[in-house]
């Protein structure tokens, strides 16, 4: 069977860096994939050019078959994406985020309706359904952007960091959702996160990325037997090494830095 | 349709929640209409040009709309910044309709606002010569802020920071406003302030704005409309141009 996600060479340069170097790895439809690697890797940098948010330098991406450099809209219909860094609209309360999200993707109005309540339920969000996005606490953001990615019912979900800032309870809830998800309606699920104890209890399959290129994939028992380990953990750092990494800070990064400071300098 | 529609009523929504703003952004353009428009009515008459009042209403109603428009871009930073914009890069849509979605909201809050202000000029004693042309000059307004939006967001889209956005907008639209024929005559200026006003596309809805509010044309309605929709055209073909090659 062809694969759902499908990398194939890709290198992705920023000026002088080489943030992905020939990278290359597939995705079978219905897996729950894991990308796992140190902080500045490669991870947000790949899941950016599977989602058409970059281009890559060099190489090809394919979701559900279509390229997604040449059909981005095709490819765009196929996922769902839970961003690292919010991207909700704080102005907006959150029913009006989700009803938006929903005329972008196309959904019909009466399922919309259904929907939103069934998913806002879900993240026990329901009940602060007409409040502005901005006075919600950051969990309560993610929670409802994670809502906000399952409202189409995309065939390929990307979570990018899902449960980073949410308390053990919010995480246990949501990846059992996810799983459920995954099980009833095949969704494929590609996650990155730094809990390696999630990626070991719910990955069929994982990679691991470092210095952009992946340095090893498998299920967490091949992982363990290659780096002859105990869990993942140890295996991931057997792996990647011990060392603290720096961040590459990308142009959007910068921004984001200076932008907190003007606003800082005005209060 | 669903699309920019909804684009188009997020812009409402945030603008109609933004409080101060709705009022604040008169604010400057009702000061120079009071301070000029008093300011130098007795002279302009004794100048034998009849009353400045009425001369200066289209100027400020236009100058109401150059400045709320030419800083639209501002919010394409501000969802740039907070990742907005990633939402509707990553969805199934065309750019073209994101960015028309978002312009139409902009330009519709500055023909608003642009009403506003020609309201509170009646209020102070502006005379429109007749009530039916008035549609024509929403026509202009529209055609203005739609012109203004849309180059305002393709500058947003080029630059990566506040500063530089700021720097660039502030350094356009000063040279816009005061070298158009937005507060002063253009048949007895200097050649060169003449020349450099006759390539200002601002002049040229001023015009149009002076033509269908008091009956006074320096070029003539056809020529103003004509300069204006081919601004408009090319504009907004360089800012969806820009919009398309955003990456995040």
């Amino acid at each position: 069977m062809q694969p759902i996600i499908s990398v194939n060479n890709v290198s992705k340069k920023f000026k002088e860096v080489e943030a992905v170097s020939n990278v290359s790895f597939d995705v079978k439809a219905g897996e729950i994939f894991a990308f796992l690697g140190p902080n500045g890797a490669g991870k947000s940098t790949t899941i950016k050019m599977l989602t058409t948010l970059l281009r890559p330098t060099e190489g090809a991406l394919f979701l559900s078959g279509h390229d997604v450099i040449k059909e981005q809209d095709a490819a765009r219909k196929v996922f769902g994406i839970v961003f690292q860094d919010p991207s909700l609209d704080d102005e907006l309360t959150a029913y009006e985020n989700l009803e938006l999200h929903a005329v972008l993707y196309g959904v019909d109005k009466k399922i919309m309706r259904r929907r939103i309540e069934e998913l806002m339920t879900l993240v026990e969000l329901w009940d602060r359904r007409n409040s502005r996005v901005k006075t919600f606490s950051g969990g309560m953001k993610r929670r409802l952007e994670i809502a906000r990615g399952l409202l189409h019912h995309p065939k390929i979900l990307f979570l990018d960091e899902p449960t980073l800032g949410l308390d053990a309870q919010t995480r246990k809830l949501l990846w059992a959702y996810i799983q459920k998800l995954n099980a009833n309606e095949g969704m494929t699920i590609f996650f990155t996160t730094h809990y390696l104890a999630e990626a070991e209890a719910i990955a069929d399959r994982i990679a691991i990325i470092d210095n952009g290129k992946i340095v090893a994939s498998g299920t967490t028992e091949e992982l363990k037997q290659q780096t002859q380990t105990n869990n993942l953990e140890e295996a991931y750092l057997e792996l990647t090494g011990k060392t603290v990494r720096d961040e590459i800070v990308d142009a959007a990064d910068s921004r984001k830095d200076m932008i907190r400071r003007v606003i800082a300098n005005r209060r | 349709m669903d699309i920019i529609y909804i684009l188009w009523l997020r812009q409402m929504k945030r603008y109609r929640r933004s409080g101060l703003r709705m009022v604040l952004s008169v604010v400057q353009p009702l000061v120079y209409f009071l301070t000029l428009g008093f300011g130098f009515n007795s002279l302009f008459q004794q100048a034998g040009r009849g009353s400045y009042i009425q001369f200066v209403v289209p100027g400020v109603v236009a100058q109401t709309i150059l400045f709320t428009s030419i800083f639209w871009g501002v919010n394409i930073m501000w969802d740039k910044q907070f990742g907005f914009l990633k939402e509707t890069l990553v969805a199934p849509v065309s750019r073209l309709k994101v960015m028309l979605g978002g312009s139409l909201g902009g330009a519709t809050i500055a023909v608003l606002q642009g009403i506003v202000l020609f309201i509170i000029a009646l209020l102070f004693g502006f005379h429109p010569y007749s009530w039916s042309m008035l549609l024509l000059t929403l026509a202009v307004m529209a055609i203005l802020s739609m012109t203004m939006v849309s180059f305002s967001s393709g500058i947003g889209a080029v630059v990566n920071d506040m500063q530089g956005f700021m720097a660039i907008t502030n350094f356009l639209v000063v040279p816009l406003f005061f070298l158009s024929s937005a507060l002063f005559p253009l048949d007895n200026i200097p050649p060169v302030m003449k020349a450099i006003a006759y390539a200002n596309p601002l002049t040229y809805a001023v015009d149009a704005m002076r033509g269908s509010l008091i009956n006074q044309n320096h070029f003539s309605l056809p020529v103003d409309f004509a300069v204006m929709s081919g601004t408009l055209i090319l504009l907004f073909y360089f800012s969806i141009h820009r919009f398309k090659r955003i990456q995040a």
